[in-house]
């Protein structure tokens, strides 16, 4: 594949599919040719419905699993394992429940640099402790933390190594929505501050808003496509507590909340049209417009800007 | 609360084990004439010629047992070796015979619980010679090994190997997906994924594999004492049986069942160190 753009996209997934094939049932195709390129310092995220495959992606990602075709490109080469280089937010934050949150973050860190010295170790996992706020908290088990507590232990271990992409699987769906929207906030100024490659999995719309400089929209699976690419039209410095105010808000929210409600269904006809590009889908920039509820100032320019 | 309900259980205890010295004292103390008896085969029934039973009564037992206590090294009023240092090589035996059977099963059972490959070739082989009674191998232990002590060290091995080996592939085998994940993310080295993530992760099954080994080594060299003789309590019991001192045989008794328990709470205690909540 030829790249136009001066920079090489740190993700480029080239036409993966995911087929699952058990006994004697049928096999069924999860997604079906997904292209889609994350460039360096972006936050993406992907918003799909249950069984398009999200956290099956995610894992191909990774390197935990592997695509049934297509390829996934990291920095000019192909994914066939996991690596350091790609850190991973669990869904259930999967920390270690017989070591300590500093000993959790230790592991990690030994992990990435084996030949430091244990003070080294110990310095550097502070800094991410203290990133996330649990100063003090070094010697608990996760057991005696809370939800909310545990998931930025996940978080933190995920910085501590210094990855180049961080992915995450519906990183707070199981927490409350006051625990939830701080760790947005969080995470919002820990990604702008560290310019952090991002690929987030969400359900959750107003978290897509905040975070995410483009938002991928899957059709439902089975067979599974990217539908569209919508581009945040949002300022960069939008807050939690402000970004409902901006102009863009209402017509992002609205469009997306359209597409999961009423078009991921119905868009497969599209695809099966023939009229849908699966390897440059429709980017959308929804703004706000005089006298207009929503426009959608629709762009049919591939997403390889 | 539960300084109270500690302090009632206790008081019951106390009472059932009272109530049962009670009425054993009461079964075995015979009340009746004897009928005409000749006076030696009396003397020589003891109570059991005055209608009650010639078995030992709990205090008979109870001035054995504090004897015993008092020479525990000694035979009370011989040089023979005593209670503490029969009880001593069954520990002892018990002890290397589960040692080196942890060594052997453990890395079994982790490259089981590991492999599927080695899971399926050894499952056959295990599953038969599980169900084999631990005594049925004496006779070839003494044969080939030709050695009594290390015989019955053999058939401790071969008894604690089986619950430890499947514990362990057990407790590998379900080790959480996600604490592998993570591990594979993090690019852990296979030696390092094995001691800091697999085993700590499975060492809970492994310790409760370890119990139900040493209870089941603890029944077993009672009895392969007695078929092997020379020392330890199985020994102990079967001499007193001989000479019919059953007073002993009971001392013995209350011994081993104090012991089994002892081991038992100090693996418990093991366990409690390896435990983790999520």
């Amino acid at each position: 594949m030829i790249t136009t753009t001066q920079e090489r996209p740190t993700i480029s997934i080239e036409g993966i599919s995911k087929t699952f094939a058990e006994g004697n049932a049928e096999p069924v195709t999860v997604f079906d040719d997904i292209w889609l390129r994350i460039n360096k310092g972006e936050f993406v995220c992907l918003i799909g419905h249950s069984g398009c495959g999200k956290t099956t992606m995610l894992n191909i990602l990774a390197g935990l699993d592997l695509p049934s075709s297509g390829s996934v490109i990291v920095d000019g080469s192909e994914v066939t394992g996991t690596s350091l280089d790609r850190a991973v937010v669990f869904q259930s934050h999967a920390l270690l429940p017989w070591m300590t949150v500093g000993t959790n973050i230790a592991f990690a860190v030994e992990s990435r640099w084996p030949h430091w010295s244990q003070q080294q170790v110990r310095e550097h996992g502070q800094k991410y402790i203290d990133m996330v706020q649990l100063k003090g908290h070094e010697n608990k088990r996760p057991s005696e933390l809370s939800g909310g507590m545990k998931q930025r232990v996940g978080i933190a271990r995920a910085f501590s190594i210094e990855p180049e992409v961080l992915l995450m699987d519906e990183p707070f769906s199981a927490l409350d929505a006051l625990t939830r929207g701080s760790l947005q906030d969080e995470l919002v100024t820990i990604c702008r501050k560290q310019q952090q490659t991002t690929f987030m999995i969400t359900h959750d719309i107003d978290e897509a808003i905040l975070l995410a400089d483009k938002i991928v929209l899957m059709t439902a699976g089975p067979n599974a496509r990217v539908c569209e690419i919508v581009e945040n039209t949002l300022p960069a410095d939008r807050t939690r507590s402000d970004m409902h105010r901006h102009k863009n808000y209402s017509p992002m929210r609205n469009h997306l909340l359209e597409f999961l409600v009423n078009r991921s269904d119905s868009s497969k006809e599209l695809i099966a049209d023939g009229k849908h590009d699966s390897r440059h889908p429709p980017l959308i920039r929804p703004v706000w417009a005089e006298g207009q509820k929503t426009i959608y100032d629709q762009q049919e320019t591939d997403n390889e800007k | 609360m539960t300084n109270t309900i500690r302090l009632k259980a206790f008081l019951l205890t106390l009472l059932l084990v009272t109530l049962f010295s009670i009425v054993w004292q009461f079964y075995v103390s015979g009340t009746a004439e004897d009928h005409g008896m000749d006076a030696e085969y009396a003397a020589l029934m003891g109570s059991a010629s005055k209608g009650g039973s010639n078995l030992p009564g709990p205090l008979d037992v109870a001035s054995t047992v504090l004897s015993h206590l008092a020479s525990p090294l000694h035979y009370p009023g011989t040089d023979q070796p005593g209670l503490l240092v029969q009880i001593g090589y069954s520990i002892g035996r018990v002890l290397i015979g589960f040692g080196l059977a942890a060594l052997v099963a453990i890395p079994i059972g982790f490259a089981i619980g590991m492999s599927p490959l080695w899971n399926r070739a050894l499952n056959p082989i295990i599953q038969i010679l599980k169900p084999i009674s631990p005594l049925a191998w004496l006779p070839l232990a003494l044969y080939t090994i030709k050695d009594a002590e290390m015989s019955s060290i053999f058939v401790i091995f071969i008894c604690s190997v089986w619950p430890m080996m499947i514990n362990t592939s057990f407790g590998v085998m379900s080790v959480r997906r996600e604490w592998m994940n993570v591990a594979r993310t993090l690019e852990v080295k296979p030696l390092r994924l094995a001691f800091r993530v697999i085993l700590p992760a499975a060492a809970p099954t492994i310790m409760t594999g370890m119990r139900i080994s040493i209870g089941i080594a603890w029944l077993v060299i009672v009895a392969a004492e007695m078929l092997v003789g020379g020392t330890g309590i199985g020994y102990f019991v079967w001499n007193e049986w001989n000479n019919l001192e059953i007073t002993n045989i009971i001392t013995a008794i209350l011994l081993v069942g104090v012991v089994g328990m002892l081991l038992d709470t100090a693996l418990a205690m093991a366990a409690r160190v390896v435990a983790y909540s999520d």
